[in-house]
């Protein structure tokens, strides 16, 4: 590490390798700092991408993908399961090697990267921000930078030191455990998920294969109906009566902030990216293609600023002006969704189970379920059709 | 004053997300709770995944 870059990032996950290659690629000087000891790791994800969002932004390996998914399945509380007919097929991704790699090729494009690298505090000068201060191996160091980017997840302390207010209302994060299973009897073909307030209250439950007979099984509650009972409990129940003869290869535990918009995102010297910038899906929580959207735009106008010597707010807005024209409305139009959603009882996740298994096949679709469920709030049906439809 | 049971931690931040006087410190594998800016909301102790946190005296 040396004292002066001209952009420091701050989490070295998916989104904070996206960033930082962007703003190298524009020809500055850029430091990425990671506070585990290893990119990739731990894997707290469920590791499911839809291949048409994650084509958008790289060009996909094969050895990134631990297995290609034909279709969704939904249980509904009674145990009805309805298959999906998607469009939108995906990939489990193999999220160590997916980080790791992206973390080599912001290193091959110009980016430092440092491990066991913890952020504990901003530097700030005026009003602006002006680099961070980093514990490394028993020592502290004060680093300079024009910009700092915030990629540090749902924890993220970044932006609360410059000011922002980051930190996420109970309803707004799920909170998360998650379990990669092996000799379990599933399809390899399927991602299941499953709604019941007994199993993943305001929330739900996943099984996403890695091959024939492994997934990742988790669950996600709503951060305020988990008081009682806590994400791990309800999966460890889960487990035994489902999978009774699994053995367990990881258990983490993890937040997923599934928050409304959020606009205040930058400020002098200061962007905030990824789940720190609560930019993940509120309906399915998924933040890694929406993250690295962010990314590329963040890190792409820092590299822009940088060069202009331009760090000021009104600068780096053109990011949040960037990023609303990409993500803003579906964004509104998921929260809106997860709102009404969080409403429905097991009683109206049954009857629309029901509905939907006397519509042939073929109208198995995503935005036919939500109309069954939303069938007492017609208003809300637009905003189904324009998040799954386009 | 909130507990730490400290060997059942797993260091996700979920507590740190919802955390609204930016009171607790993680990194890699250490989980502090500032009592100073500690306003006893409980909201961590709430969304902890993995019951680590507790109400303390």
């Amino acid at each position: 590490m040396k004292e002066n870059y001209d952009v420091i990032v701050v989490g070295g996950g998916p989104v904070g390798s996206t960033a930082a290659r962007l703003a190298a690629e524009g020809g500055v000087k850029v430091l990425m700092l990671e506070k585990d000891r290893e990119i990739g790791v731990p894997v707290r994800c469920g590791e499911a991408v839809g291949e048409k969002g994650i084509s958008k932004i790289v060009k996909l390996k094969e050895e990134w993908i631990a297995n290609h998914i034909k279709g969704l399945r939904l249980v509904a509380p009674d145990g009805t399961k309805i298959k999906i007919h998607h469009e939108d097929v995906g990939f489990i991704l193999d999220r160590k090697r997916f980080d790791y790699d992206l973390a080599m090729n912001a290193a091959n494009s110009g980016v430092e990267v440092v491990t066991k690298a913890y952020v504990c505090g901003l530097l700030m000068e005026n009003g602006t921000v002006t680099g961070v201060k980093v514990q490394q191996l028993g020592r502290q160091y004060d680093i300079r930078s024009k910009i700092v980017i915030g990629a540090d997840g749902v924890e993220s302390r970044v932006g609360r030191w410059a000011g922002l207010k980051t930190n996420l209302k109970l309803k707004d994060v799920e909170t998360c455990a998650q379990m990669t299973a092996t000799n379990i009897n599933i399809d390899q073909n399927y991602c299941d998920f499953y709604f019941s307030s007994d199993i993943a209250p305001g929330g739900y439950l996943w099984v996403f294969p890695k091959n024939q007979n492994t997934a990742n099984i988790g669950l996600g509650l709503s951060g305020d109906k988990a008081q009682n009972k806590s994400p791990l409990a309800y999966l460890n129940d889960f487990m035994k009566s489902n999978f009774p003869d699994a053995s367990v290869l990881t258990t983490v535990a993890g937040g997923v902030p599934v928050a409304p918009y959020n606009e205040n995102i930058v400020c002098n010297g200061l962007m905030l990216v990824g789940d720190a910038a609560h930019q993940s899906n509120p309906i399915s929580g998924g933040g890694i293609v929406l993250g690295m959207l962010a990314a590329q735009i963040a890190g792409r106008i820092s590299a822009e600023a940088v060069k202009e010597n331009k760090v000021s707010e009104q600068r780096l807005s053109k990011y949040v002006k960037e990023w609303e024209k990409v993500g803003g409305s579906n964004h509104r139009r998921a929260y809106r969704l997860k709102e009404s959603v969080a409403k429905l009882t097991d009683n109206d996740l049954n009857k629309t189970a029901a509905a939907i298994q006397k519509k042939p096949a073929d109208k198995h679709t995503v935005v036919n379920i939500f109309k069954a469920a939303l069938i007492k709030q017609p208003k809300l049906i637009p905003d189904v059709f324009k998040i799954f439809l386009g | 004053m909130i507990k730490i049971k400290k060997d059942l931690c797993d260091f996700c931040g979920t507590c740190v997300s919802v955390c609204p006087d930016d009171a607790i410190e993680l990194s890699e594998a250490r989980l502090i709770i500032n009592d100073k800016k500690c306003t006893d909301c409980l909201r961590c102790v709430k969304v902890c995944p993995f019951e680590v946190l507790e109400a303390g005296s």
